[in-house]
């Protein structure tokens, strides 16, 4: 550890946090697409010279990104060490989700940051752009069997040569892009981005010096180890296991396994991924970047309070098989990652739950659900509404979970209703919240969703759906009992059906006034239900959330007795 | 003869008063302590300091947290909402998040419990096509059973209300028709705007708070009328404009940030007055720094808030970014050996160690109490009689010195420099986002403590100067009698700016401007210009994320002539170009909403009339104690801020005192006091 003082230390890791944070700002204000401005699905941090590590990251970035950063940032050391020409003014740039992690959709920019010549550190700007080509408009092709099929793939090249722009790459980009106007605003806000972070960081250098400020980012990542140390010497030795299944691989309807073993020991841990089905046919694989940045997630989630430093990893193993859909090399199919991500995040929790309950959460509702009803209009035009769905939490050590909320991999946002029916011809039928969709627990889920969706146009639609938690629902921690699975269903002229594959579907055809209806899991329990306040359970019973019969399963009768 | 004008703010410590007479230019403040739980003791306590007589009052403004504090409190009535088939939990549901981004813990109880929100069937589609009339007779047994249920007040909330309210009309009327009291909301009468969470959310919000602060309201003008008082009496809205009583009792949730919102507006209209357009505020209260950002004299106004998790209000209201930063605020090492400040935070009760009630944590405030920075023997609030310096010094030792292996004034001029450095950063953020750099603008603080911080403020975030108004601790008084009368209207649109049908949007702009010039004839003021502001938002197609488009309307003899198609367009690329830089190629341009508001300027008060009269520095100076600055002691003095004649100047390190607040001038700095009795602060090499 370096001898800078507190004060400077603690006056630079706001000042270094800050501007992660203004690069976020400068992004939303400036980029067109949706998903980057009101989603926020982007990310900016400042990362180390040599090894790529995360040093500070922005706080309103998306969570998966704290981690998978540092392998975009390594991507670019590694080719720049290779060529042995590393530039000040350099600006690399890439999609490539086998290299950089999470999916195809995610376009990043590395920047090197150069003081008095030499390099000081990387900037970086993650941000998911709305359409790359491929076989699907916005890149969701549930039945992608290669990255090829799921959008354009740009390996990491440099957009800036010393400063000076290479056309040649935008326009290679946005030819290869359905909507070129909104991938430039959002490329121009990526740069700004990194040009608001290299003025400050300039600033900052100046009125500190670059021996302190690399001395502070030294110490942050001493200080973001201890922390991880702190915690876990509090946690007691052993080894948990826990597994968990994707329903299948949207190819062939087989469940596949994700299992972790977690070992503490001292102040260091193991996450052990052996024992996870291999790689798969269909687009739920995930590269290994994205493996490890997920544990990342999901202690982030444990432990909310440390800091989005690489030096929390450095006492954590993780260990991720090789050959497994956890690591699947090009060009396996990766755009489902987000359901993949979800099942490691949930066993880890499962495991860690029966090492320390006081510090995790039930299982959360565990899929995204990807549905897109897609047509044409009267006059031609073609529509699709693509969306995201939401569902509850799990039951906390405090109290009952979120009912509908959003995925624990993200910050996003559901778009209102009406804003929905304005733009595409539907109907929401029913926008509701699922009663007896709650894992039973002494603190029991949040409740899931129902969304049920009538088609207007006359020319009727296809539906899609991605979504999973069909076969196995999501499970309860210390006691708690696992809620319910997914449930999606869609009306023809005999009636309601059933896809033939859990959980995912392509083409359905539906006709005017028919719909689909998608029903979400809740979250699941925490602690024993039988110790569950019996008022709470005739309240729930009496708000509707809970039928008298699934009340008296899981909690006996004690209910009946007392007032809600 | 009434001529008197009074601004009225209660906070959550103190009721401010400032009293104005607009014929001797005389203007007198009052501090009393907030009564609780029903604020109008405190109320009239306060004016009751300064006017003995209220017949001579012509205006009284109140900016009030009697909303906010409802909310916050989950203290609203209790009340019923009717709504579409199918959609009785989207107030449950909200849009889909949740509280913090890390660690998925935390919930959500709405302020209507499930059994209290009834559906009944009718459904009007995003064209306004009618699929399903609405079915009067469950209206009618939906009410009654929430009646009998003992609701207070009902909000009526349907699909698709904004495109076409006919439905919802019908309902509303059948249920006004049965209820025994006004407070029946309606979404399509709060906010005829897209976007069912917010619209449902913030119409039945409003509902929840009628019956507590129209009852409140009610009180205080009850109490008035009683004294005497034959004036008008008007309340501060978050939008930063003032409304009748009556509106304020039908539209309660336009209050939910009236009284930050009235600060804002005289920090503006002093600032701007004092020759700088460009300002950024800073509110340091107990457990809160709030920012604002003034640019060319204009607050910012955001669409929406959230009071708290879930709880969305939309209505426009002046934007203040709000971190855990006060006085109050805890100063701890955590585990990885670094010092942090909040979230954390002592209040006003117990508060920092030196005010002896039971809080050992030091605090932001107990580090300037050890440092010299605030007088031991003053205490603000007058609940003490001496600060206990030395347990601040024991706390600050025990909690951070020794973890860090600090001195005891290292230690807190360590909590300093970590509180200004968040701060700061929180100026250059709330800069960053709207697109300003912050060097260009002035510093302002108001609230008990910012004053203290201004150097630190100067030195962070570079800012050129920092301008200190006459009477800091009051300044949300102030506005109120600053404030102009405001109403703002809202309507959705949603159409192709080639396709919108002209006669249908001068309709809707018409009867935004017959009802704000209503509003503005049935008030007693007297205004000196009337101005009627017309926004669109808009944005391509397929964009979200709208724009706010000004655009140019005339009015004459109170007919609107709304812009063209081809005027729309025009000013659509002129906002756009402006903040995103460039157009897009073949972009089809959309109107989302119709924004109209309608302003009534009231005559404002000199502020020279607030300047000191004659006095001299010599005859100011209080004398002098230690204070530490940096590394070092420094013999400072310290003067009466308030006798301290107009063109004073005083070099650093001196402190003004006055009785709710501190100056800190730091080494360095120059302190001159203007024309209007503002205290200027700048650098001494800046001249």
């Amino acid at each position: 550890m370096s001898d800078i003082d507190p004060i400077t230390l603690a006056v630079l890791s706001g000042r270094m946090e800050q501007i992660a944070d203004e690069m976020d700002a400068t992004l939303f204000r400036a980029a067109f697409n949706p998903i980057i401005a009101e989603a926020h699905d982007a990310s900016h941090g400042l990362y180390h010279a040599t090894s790529g590590d995360t040093l500070v990251q922005g706080k309103s970035g998306l969570p998966i990104f704290v981690g998978v950063m540092s392998f975009a940032v390594k991507a670019v050391i590694d080719k720049a060490a290779a060529e042995g020409d590393l530039a000040d003014g350099d600006i690399f740039i890439f999609n490539d989700a086998h290299i950089g992690g999470t999916h195809l959709s995610d376009m990043r920019l590395v920047r090197p940051y150069f003081r008095d010549g030499e390099l000081f550190c990387y900037l970086a700007s993650v941000g998911h752009w709305h359409d790359l080509g491929g076989a699907v408009p916005g890149n969701y092709n549930p039945a992608a069997t290669d990255a090829f099929a799921e959008a354009f793939i740009l390996p990491p090249v440099r957009l800036a040569r010393a400063g000076v722009v290479n056309q040649d790459i935008i326009d290679i980009l946005m030819r290869n892009t359905r909507l070129p106007q909104s991938a430039q605003g959002d490329l121009n806000g990526q740069l700004g981005a990194l040009d608001l972070g290299v003025k400050r960081m300039d600033e900052l250098l100046d009125e500190y010096g670059a021996d302190t400020v690399k001395a502070a980012l030294d110490a942050l990542g001493g200080r973001a180890e201890t922390l991880m140390r702190s915690e876990l010497s509090e946690l007691p030795d052993g080894r948990w296991e826990a597994v968990d299944y994707l329903d299948n691989d949207g190819i062939t309807d087989e469940p596949l396994p994700i299992k972790v073993s977690l070992e503490i020991k001292g102040d260091r841990m193991v996450l052990d991924f052996d024992g996870t089905a291999p790689r798969c046919a269909g687009p739920v694989n995930i590269a290994y970047p994205t493996a490890v940045a997920t544990a990342y997630v999901a202690i982030k989630h444990i432990f909310p309070a440390l800091p989005a430093n690489a030096g929390v990893m450095r006492p954590i193993d993780v260990k991720i098989p090789e050959g497994s859909l956890l690591s699947a090399e090009f060009p396996a199919p990766v755009g489902g990652y987000t359901e993949t991500i979800l099942r490691m995040i949930d066993v880890i929790f499962s495991a860690m739950a029966q090492a320390a309950p006081d510090i995790v959460v039930g299982n959360a509702y565990g899929t995204i659900n990807a549905l897109s009803i897609a047509g044409r209009r009267k006059n031609g035009q073609p529509w699709v509404m693509f969306s995201f769905y939401g569902g509850g939490h799990g039951g906390t050590p405090e109290g009952d979970g979120l009912n509908h909320g959003n995925a624990p991999i993200s910050t996003a946002t559901i778009p209102p209703m009406e804003i929905l029916e304005a733009a595409y011809p539907v109907m929401f039928r029913q926008w509701a919240l699922r009663p007896d969709s709650a894992g039973a627990g002494a603190q029991r889920g949040g409740l899931g969703a129902i969304y049920e969706i009538e088609v207007l146009e006359e020319n009727g639609a296809d539906a899609f759906l991605f979504g999973e938690r069909g076969r196995f629902a999501p499970q309860g921690v210390a006691g708690g009992e696992a809620s319910v699975t997914n449930h999606f269903s869609y009306e023809q002229d005999d009636g309601w059906h059933e896809p033939p594959m859990a959980s995912k579907m392509r083409g359905i055809k539906l006709k005017q006034g028919q719909a689909v209806r998608l029903e979400t899991p809740g979250g699941g329990g925490y602690g024993p239900a039988e110790t569950r306040d019996p008022v709470k359970v005739a309240r729930d019973v009496a708000l509707g959330f809970l039928s008298p019969e699934r009340a008296t399963e899981f909690y006996g009768t004690a209910w009946k007795e007392v007032k809600a | 003869m009434s001529n008197v004008m009074i601004g009225v703010d209660v906070g959550g410590t103190f009721t401010d008063v400032f009293v104005m007479d607009e014929k001797t230019g005389e203007a007198r403040v009052a501090k009393v302590p907030t009564s609780r739980p029903d604020q109008s003791g405190g109320f009239l306590d306060g004016i009751g300091k300064q006017v003995s007589d209220l017949s001579t009052v012509a205006v009284v403004v109140h900016g009030t947290t009697a909303g906010t504090n409802a909310l916050l409190e989950r203290k609203g009535a209790r009340i019923g909402v009717i709504t579409t088939e199918g959609l009785r939990d989207v107030l449950e549901m909200r849009r889909r998040d949740r509280p913090h981004t890390w660690g998925l813990r935390g919930n959500f109880d709405p302020i209507v419990p499930r059994d209290l929100r009834l559906e009944v069937p009718e459904r009007t589609l995003a064209d306004g096509t009618i699929r399903t009339p609405v079915d009067l007779e469950a209206v009618k047994a939906a009410a009654q059973h929430l009646l009998d249920q003992g609701c207070l007040a009902v909000a009526i909330l349907f699909a698709n209300a904004y495109a076409n309210p006919e439905n919802e009309t019908k309902a509303v009327e059948a249920v006004r028709a049965m209820w025994p009291n006004p407070h029946v909301s309606a979404s399509s009468e709060i906010l005829p705007e897209i976007r069912e969470y917010e619209r449902f959310s913030t119409t039945a919000l409003n509902a929840y708070l009628q019956p507590e602060v129209s009852g409140y309201l009610n009180r205080l003008e009850n109490a008035l009328t009683k004294g005497g008082f034959d004036g008008e009496f008007m309340i501060v809205q978050s939008n930063g404009g003032v409304m009748a009583v009556d509106t304020a009792c039908r539209l309660p949730v336009r209050t939910a940030l009236s009284g930050p919102a009235a600060g804002v507006i005289a920090a503006g209209y002093i600032a701007q007055t004092a020759g700088y357009p460009d300002v950024i505020t800073g509110d340091m209260g107990g457990t809160s720094f709030d920012v604002s950002l003034i640019a060319g004299g204009q607050s910012i106004l955001s669409p929406q808030t959230s009071i708290d998790f879930g709880m969305v209000v939309r209505t426009p209201m002046i934007e203040i970014t709000t971190i855990g930063a006060g006085g109050g605020s805890i100063a701890w090492v955590d585990k990885g050996g670094l010092l942090n400040i909040g979230p954390e935070s002592a209040g006003s009760t117990p508060g920092p160690v030196a005010y002896g009630q039971g809080n050992t944590r030091p605090t932001v405030t107990d580090a300037n109490v050890v440092l010299g920075r605030i007088d031991p023997d003053n205490p603000i609030g007058g609940k003490l009689d001496r600060l206990d310096v030395e347990a601040a010094g024991r706390a600050i030792d025990e909690h951070v010195g020794k973890p860090l292996g600090l001195s005891t004034l290292e230690a807190a001029e360590a909590i300093l420099t970590v509180a200004n450095s968040r701060m700061a950063g929180a100026i250059r953020l709330v800069s960053i986002e709207r697109g300003f750099d912050p060097k260009k603008f002035a510093f302002m603080p108001f609230g008990g403590g910012g004053a203290l911080h201004t150097g630190a403020m100067l030195d962070d975030v570079g800012l050129g100067r920092a301008i200190v108004p006459r009477y800091p601790g009051v300044t949300s008084a102030m506005g109120c009698v600053i404030a102009d009368m405001r109403q703002d209207f809202v309507q959705t649109i949603n159409a192709f700016v080639d396709q919108i049908d002209e006669e249908a949007l001068a309709g809707y702009l018409q009867d935004h401007v017959d009802k704000g010039h209503a509003m503005l004839d049935a008030a007693r003021s007297s205004f000196e210009a009337r101005e009627v502001i017309v926004e669109l938002d808009m944005a391509y197609l397929g964009q979200t994320h709208t724009v706010a488009v000004p655009v140019a309307v005339t009015i004459e003899g109170g007919k609107v002539t709304p812009p063209t198609r081809t005027e729309i367009a025009a000013a659509f690329d002129d906002a756009y170009r402006a903040t995103y830089g460039r157009l897009l190629d073949k972009g089809v341009r959309r109107v989302m909403n119709l924004r109209t508001a309608v302003v009534g300027r009231r005559p404002k008060f000199d502020l020279e009339t607030l300047a000191p009269e004659g006095g001299s520095i010599e005859a100011s100076l209080k004398g002098s104690r230690k204070v530490h600055f940096a590394s070092q002691w420094y013999d400072t003095a310290i003067y009466d801020r308030l006798s301290l004649p107009v063109g004073t100047v005083i070099d650093g390190p001196a402190i003004l005192v006055q009785p709710d607040t501190t100056v800190l001038v730091d080494p360095g700095l120059r302190a001159t006091v203007d024309k209007y009795g503002n205290t200027i602060i700048t650098r001494t090499g800046d001249e």
